[in-house]
């Protein structure tokens, strides 16, 4: 004799408490649709695909880097240092390569390194003691942001024939279509970070530590571990968002992704992400970042607004979806 | 005494799979534990039992690897261990479920099952496998659970399964459940205990650690009690009533106080005033806290709470300051309706509360006698009143001479007085206040005879003059002497309100607390 424990009977009950963590995505996906669908019906030339590839294009490091964003806040904490480590990479290849001569092929893997082994140090720091990854994250920003500076305090243009060629790379797609290789790496890395966070077992003690770290320890799960690889993960997303904006910009400098981070966080809350941890999808940071750049787009289209514009329906846009998490949180059936 | 340790289950190889052999543990200040054994066998359920403090929590802790004992041994299967962290003791197959839950509401119920053992193809998560495998642990003890649902979805009482069903994957013999039922309702209870008893018939030994006396008499087989860190005795459950248990708990005989020698109160219970009561709280209750519970203390009555450490005493007196809210019932003062969102509002209504833990809510130790003494009078009046400093050495100085404070200076930093001074300072406080309920949780505790007799004589005389007083203390002989009446708790409930005349006797309180009952 079994004894029935759950008092959630309905198929349709089942699938809504199964699914509840999507709702977000959901409302996501539909707010992006409805700001393309005005968009269409408002300006001419809006209605294309070219505009969404475009929206990519333009915001393919800022995707690289809130995916990384997206491992640390569903882990349960939060890195702040990303815009400058971003800033940092574009100056270290552009200094590498123009300066000392250093082959393209040499200084990315060099540059990805130092961002994966700031991030490293910076999350165990975090773990070793017991330090709030705010304020560590926040050391690591200005750290990073400083060392651009003795770089150079001037931007470096970036003017290796293998780098002009990248940047000028469009890869075509069927229809007159075409992407730039940056959309390439961006979209394999939201694929990779799909298998990796759903997939494998670092990926599910990754939520596990966002769900409730004490618990995660006493499940037996490796919490020192993940809480380092989280920062690393971050810290090489940056890197290569850093790459990728290298090659967008053509140049180093020390000013390039000033607030990124906070664009990042931004991206992933309206992508659905629980800032507290634990929840979230990565491929709602996807679409947070493609609502941002909507936005953007958006703006643009209309023509008589200034660009900072944007930053005020962002800030609005965050506002109502936190509330909207707050909301999705209380209608929990349990606790 | 002890009785010999066959359990009523017999056992698959006669040998304890866990034995602990004078276990010691002490914390700075304190030995935890002296000395103490525990032996479990496969296919019991072995209950711990002993008051607050008595050192339950600690020989978990060693047990499950969290502490490392100061000396004695722990083994396994006859197997000597020494755990540094508590995965070890998992390893080596003990397992825990504390009292609240551990796991990751934000994850299916089969990956709080499996994570960190999940079943992987190529590297990745073989999430259909892992599924059945989740489900079928879960109908193997025979439990009927969605395992694709987040934690979250389910109940807490549905959480608890779930973690022992946990517990048990890791290959457990031994199933260590710390309070699992403290926050459960009845059927809640019910269903844990069908899953504790398969586990039980599979040969898992199990200690279950728990205040609910009849819980204990339910499911358990034998019992291990302690009492102040020391080992009690091992006893079969069939071998004892609830009121021999509670006897062993507290101690054997009743501690004895008769250095007071003439008190005004003489046994005899005071007639309850006709008129409206000082206070009076109707269903008043706090989840998790203390069950609703009613109660009219009168003007000039000494209303007394006994109970064991943790039976709710200190919380039912909490709702009666505002020091915790109530959600539930409600609370008549003078005979008007009245909520107590906070102390201020309490003190604002003249009533005190000298708390039992003296040191961490009530007295500041940097402060000198006069500042502590002057501390809620000061808060009454307002902080834009100031009192003037000849005042406050007026004020310090009578009342140091009326408690016999010592030393006898308004100037001595507070931290350096003794534990029975300390709480005159505290009583002093509140009494410069004119309360009309003076709640004094423990006031006695840990203080030497001479102090003690002297707060006893002082309640006694607060009363004559028509101060209404609750006084909780552990020690039912002085709960007797001073009071018109007492209300015994157990388990957070207020089980019997009983009048003080010459039939109430400290057995027919114990009584009360073991049984429930009445009489």
């Amino acid at each position: 004799m079994s004894t029935a424990l759950s008092s959630l009977t309905g198929p349709l009950q089942r699938f809504s408490a199964r699914h509840a963590t999507r709702l977000p995505l959901v409302v996501t996906a539909t707010l992006l649709v409805a700001m393309f669908s005005i968009g269409s019906l408002r300006y001419e030339g809006f209605f294309s695909a070219q505009v969404l590839l475009n929206v990519l294009i333009d915001n393919g490091f800022l995707l690289v880097v809130a995916i990384g964003m997206t491992f640390v806040v569903l882990a349960g904490g939060i890195d702040l240092s990303v815009g400058s480590m971003v800033a940092l990479s574009t100056m270290l290849t552009a200094w590498l390569v123009e300066r000392n001569g250093v082959p393209l092929a040499l200084a990315v893997p060099l540059v990805l390194l130092v961002g994966a082994g700031g991030g490293a140090l910076m999350g165990w720091v975090i773990h070793a003691f017991e330090i709030q990854p705010f304020i560590v994250t926040l050391a690591g920003m200005f750290l990073a942001r400083g060392l651009c500076y003795t770089i150079s305090t001037e931007s470096i243009p970036l003017t290796d024939p293998t780098a002009t060629r990248i940047a000028q790379t469009r890869v075509l797609l069927p229809g007159g279509l075409f992407v730039s290789p940056a959309v390439v790496i961006a979209l394999t890395v939201l694929a990779l970070a799909f298998v990796v966070l759903h997939h494998t077992r670092f990926g599910r003690t990754v939520y596990a530590l966002g769900g409730n770290e004490s618990s995660a320890r006493l499940m037996g799960l490796p919490v020192g571990r993940t809480k380092i690889a989280v920062y690393a993960v971050s810290g090489l997303c940056s890197a290569l968002g850093g790459l990728l904006m290298t090659f967008y910009m053509l140049s180093g400098y020390a000013l390039h992704a000033v607030g990124m981070e906070l664009d990042a966080i931004a991206a992933a809350v309206i992508g659905g992400t629980l800032l507290t941890g634990g929840s979230g999808f990565v491929l709602g940071t996807a679409l947070g970042v493609t609502v941002l750049g909507l936005i953007q787009t958006v703006v643009s289209f209309q023509g008589t607004l200034s660009s900072w514009w944007t930053r005020i329906v962002i800030g609005g846009l965050l506002f109502v979806f936190i509330l909207l998490q707050r909301l999705f949180g209380g209608s929990r059936p349990a606790e | 005494m002890a009785a010999p340790p066959t359990p009523r289950t017999p056992t698959r190889t006669g040998r304890p799979v866990l034995e602990a052999h004078g276990i010691r543990k002490a914390f700075p200040g304190v030995l935890a534990l002296d000395g103490v054994d525990l032996r479990l066998f496969p296919g019991e359920v072995h209950a711990l039992m002993g008051e607050n403090g008595a050192g339950k929590s600690t020989l978990i802790k060693v047990l499950t690897g969290v502490h490392p004992p100061d000396a004695g041994t722990v083994s396994v299967d006859g197997a000597p261990q020494r755990f540094a962290e508590p995965l070890e003791a998992q390893h080596a197959g003990i397992s825990t479920v504390y009292q609240e839950v551990n796991l990751c509401p934000n994850l299916s119920v089969a990956e709080n099952i499996l994570i960190g053992r999940e079943p992987r193809r190529l590297g990745l998560v073989h999430w259909s496998a892992l599924h059945r495998r989740a489900a079928r642990l879960i109908t193997e003890l025979e439990l009927d659970l969605d395992v694709r649902l987040p934690l979250s979805a389910h109940s807490l009482a549905v959480q608890q399964l779930v973690a022992i069903v946990r517990a048990v994957d890791v290959r457990a013999k031994v199933l260590v459940l710390d309070e699992p039922t403290s926050s459960l309702d009845r059927d809640e209870v019910a269903q844990l205990f069908a899953l504790v008893r398969r586990l039980r018939d599979r040969g898992v030994a199990i200690l279950f650690v728990t205040h609910f006396l009849d819980q204990v008499f339910d499911l358990c087989d034998r019992v291990t009690v302690l009492r102040n860190g020391r080992l009690e005795g091992e006893h079969r459950i069939d071998e004892l009533t609830p009121v021999t248990l509670v006897h062993r708990m507290v101690g054997g005989e009743l501690r004895t106080l008769d250095e007071l020698a003439e008190t005004s109160h003489t046994g005899t219970a005071a007639p309850v005033p006709a008129d409206t009561p000082f206070l009076s709280a109707r269903g008043l209750a706090r989840a998790g806290a203390v069950q609703p519970y009613d109660l009219d203390i009168h003007r000039g009555e000494v209303i007394g709470l006994a109970g064991l450490l943790g039976s709710g005493r200190t919380e039912a007196a909490r709702l009666l300051f505002g020091a915790d809210h109530a959600d539930g019932g409600e609370l008549r003062i003078d005979g008007e309706r009245a909520v107590l969102r906070s102390p201020r509002a309490a003190i604002a209504r003249k009533i005190a509360f000298c708390s039992e833990n003296r040191k961490a809510e009530g007295l500041i130790g940097e402060l000198t006698v006069r500042e502590n003494i002057v501390m809620a009078l000061q808060a009454a009046r307002g902080w834009t009143k100031p009192l003037s400093r000849t005042r406050q050495d007026e004020i310090a100085a009578r009342w140091t001479e009326v408690l016999d404070i010592r030393p006898a200076d308004p100037e001595a930093q507070v931290r350096n007085l003794s534990g029975g001074n300390q709480q005159k300072v505290l009583l002093a406080r509140w009494l410069l206040t004119d309360p009309r309920l003076l709640i004094l949780d423990e006031p006695t505790r840990g203080i030497d005879i001479g102090a003690k007799t002297e707060i006893q004589k002082l309640v006694t005389r607060l009363a004559a003059e028509g101060t209404a007083v609750l006084f909780i203390s552990a020690e039912l002989e002085e709960v007797l002497r001073l009071s018109h009446r007492v209300g015994v708790l157990r388990d957070h409930r207020l089980v019997a309100t009983l009048p003080n005349d010459t039939s109430l006797t400290p057995d027919r309180i114990l009584g009360a607390i073991a049984t429930g009952a009445t009489s």
